[in-house]
């Protein structure tokens, strides 16, 4: 199961201001009915994003002039509140690679490193800065270099930083465990024998 | 060294270190249910995989099941082929489902403990963020996605890096009318909504000592809203008490082995922790939220913020959160008006909590237009509350008393607010449209709060309405 090694990641930006934004709000529940993760894309922010009769409502990812970016960026606390799959798996599936917040709630961002989807964090005046030329110019590109732990877009340089067992998955290609821990099967059974709860 | 049981659980289940620096962690029991375990079995068909421990991996059925129909087809049909789906994906794979038909069916986290399934010194996985709420019984637990819940089915493990561990003591006395979901909900309120990530949250002090086993449950429940992975408290007498003859307890003999060997995971007196935060109980008040966040919430005595005198970061948040909660800034919170009232969830879906409600409810009447809904937690607690006649108190006071499940929690089942409608709520997220419909707003409350505000048709201190502490 060789995965790609994701050491950087260029795209056009948008920015979804805020803080805490939430699961429910990236996700709405409702949309959780299904037993894959197919189209789920379609409902990115949908309660934000659309009217009840399916209009848009004033939102960045509704602008003409955003479509086509892969790089979200966002506030604190980002994709707080629930541990559906759902949320990061709608924002990859919309078409973003990779995330830019002051911060982000912890059982999204190890759903997001799973799928190979880096989230870098960085200050609030380095994202404003990313948002202000991003917004002069949404055809301008970002390059998230998890390498160096740096952003650099037009001619500026911002420093972020990633937790590091998560950028070493990223960088070294192994953001998706399952390999490595099939491969532990004998020192599984071991510890499981010292535990006697796990008795058949 | 002396070691917090976080630290002791953690070295007994770490399997090895992965190249990544993370640990490979086993997962000692592992609860799925119909909404995230799906897409993880199609995953592990995708790599023929097998369960590693299909008798360690109990499901059951609780987000999307209808509280008032209990035949099947269901009438929504993506919420039929769910169940569908985790019934065959339980029979393929030999997994223990707690269907309906058995009579043990609920919300994940209510059946756990119900079970004795939850122990002290385990670790507990599961695809859903309030897992932690089985860290009442000193078990270590944590929410996980779907890519780890195929982990944990393939592997019986996943990757985790470690937690660092914030004690929380509240010590003191609770005032009368002070519930366990007021001290998570002032918790949450004064360390933030984020200001538990990357702990997990040790609870302690008198008030945890004396708390019963739902009350610990109740505030373990919501630590992922104040960001923390995993919330836990210490076992003790009480722990055991409620564990004992549950049907997954062991027995006999196996009993006061697993008591001694629990005993030995409680944290030592001495052992150092990463934080340590002080609470005095008697400074918790009845609290409800205004916002859409937990953390945004005020006693039931006090104002709703008014933007105009918050500054700092704060002041865009409030004026976010008002202008879709549509409450009037620096008014009293309490006498807001509400149109439904929902006692029920993973929060406060318990025995406990529809037994202090009943005795209280009793020979008062739900107000004129408000829709107010009881949704027992598990089936259980459903039988155990009509047993004991609370159903019918609940009945004869005006709320439609419903089947276990999720509910109006998250509502993704057809219990759902309609429009701008305000909820008085007992469960756990107030998120905007969290509660179904996409502009609907919720406060949440301790049950009996719930209840002050469904007889009064509005936001009310219940210690008022139902006279509590009065003798």
């Amino acid at each position: 199961m060789a995965l790609a090694k994701i050491t950087s990641v260029t795209g056009r930006g948008v920015t979804v201001p805020g803080n805490d934004i939430d699961t429910d709000r990236i996700i709405p529940a409702r949309f959780m009915k299904c037993v894959t993760f197919d189209g789920l894309g379609e409902f990115l922010f949908y309660d934000v994003r659309k009217n009840a009769d399916g209009s848009d409502k004033t939102h960045p990812l509704n602008e003409a002039r955003f479509k086509g970016a892969t790089v979200l960026l966002s506030g604190l606390n980002f994709g707080c509140g629930s541990s559906r799959e759902h949320a990061p798996q709608a924002i990859q599936k919309y078409g973003f690679k990779a995330i830019i917040a002051e911060g982000f709630a912890e059982i999204f961002f190890g759903n997001c490193t799973t799928l190979g989807m880096p989230c870098l964090v960085a200050k609030r005046e380095d994202i404003a800065r990313i948002s202000e030329a991003v917004n002069a110019d949404p055809s301008l590109e970002i390059t998230l270099d998890l390498v160096s732990r740096e952003i650099r877009f037009g001619s500026q340089v911002i420093k972020a930083t990633v937790r590091e067992s998560d950028r070493d998955g990223l960088i070294n290609g192994r953001w998706d465990a399952i390999g490595e821990l099939l491969d532990g099967k004998a020192a599984i059974q071991e510890i499981a024998t010292k535990l006697p709860y796990l008795a058949a | 060294m002396a070691k917090s049981l976080f630290q002791k659980v953690w070295d007994a289940h770490t399997v090895r270190t992965l190249a990544n620096g993370q640990t490979q962690l086993l997962v000692g029991t592992h609860l799925i249910h119909e909404v995230t375990s799906p897409q993880a079995f199609g995953m592990l068909r995708d790599l023929s995989l097998k369960v590693a421990m299909p008798h360690r991996t109990f499901a059951t059925v609780d987000h999307i099941v209808p509280t008032d129909q209990f035949a099947e087809p269901f009438a929504d049909p993506l919420a039929d082929a769910m169940i569908k789906e985790l019934r065959k994906n339980c029979a393929e794979f030999g997994i223990t489902f707690f269907d309906r038909a058995t009579g043990k069916q609920g919300i994940v986290h209510i059946v756990g403990p119900e079970q004795g399934i939850t122990q002290p010194g385990t670790t507990i996985a599961c695809g859903d963020s309030h897992t932690s709420t089985h860290g009442a019984f000193g078990a270590i637990a944590f929410g996980i996605g779907t890519t780890q819940i195929r982990d944990v089915l393939a592997t019986q493990t996943m990757a985790l890096g470690r937690l660092k561990v914030r004690r929380i003591n509240i010590n003191g006395r609770l005032r009368p009318g002070v519930y366990a979901k007021d001290v998570i909900l002032h918790i949450i309120r004064v360390l933030g909504v984020n200001g538990g990530t990357g702990f997990a949250y040790e609870y302690g002090g008198e008030v945890f000592d004396r708390f019963s086993m739902e009350e610990r449950m109740t505030v373990c429940n919501m630590s992922i809203e104040g960001g923390a992975r995993a919330g836990y408290v210490n076992p003790d007498e009480t722990t055991y008490a409620y564990l004992k003859g549950r049907p997954y307890a062991p027995k006999g003999a196996a009993w006061d082995e697993a008591v001694a060997r629990w005993k030995g995971f409680a944290s030592d007196p001495d052992c150092a922790y990463d934080d340590v935060v002080t609470i005095d109980a008697s400074e918790i008040a009845p609290t409800v939220t205004w916002g859409i966040n937990p953390g945004q919430g005020i006693s039931i005595n006090e104002c709703i913020p008014d933007p105009a005198k918050v500054v700092g970061d704060e002041k865009s948040s409030v004026e976010e959160a008002l202008a879709y909660m549509k409450l009037a800034p620096g008014a009293p919170i309490k006498g807001t008006r509400i149109d439904v009232a929902f006692v029920g969830s993973c929060t406060n879906g318990r025995l406990s909590d529809f037994q202090e409600v009943a005795r209280y409810l009793k020979g008062k009447h739900v107000a004129p237009g408000v829709k107010a809904i009881a949704v027992p937690g598990s089936q259980g607690v459903g039988v155990l509350c009509a047993e004991l006649g609370i159903d019918r108190i609940f009945r004869d006071a005006g709320f439609e008393w419903r089947e276990a499940g999720c509910s109006m929690c998250l509502a993704m089942n057809p219990d759902k607010l309609i429009g701008d409608q305000l909820c008085a709520s007992s469960s756990n997220r107030n998120f905007k449209g969290r509660q179904g419909s996409p502009t609907g707003r919720t406060l949440l409350m301790s049950p009996l709060m719930v209840a002050a505000a469904a007889v009064t048709g509005a936001v009310a201190d219940a210690r008022e309405v139902f006279g509590v502490g009065a003798n």
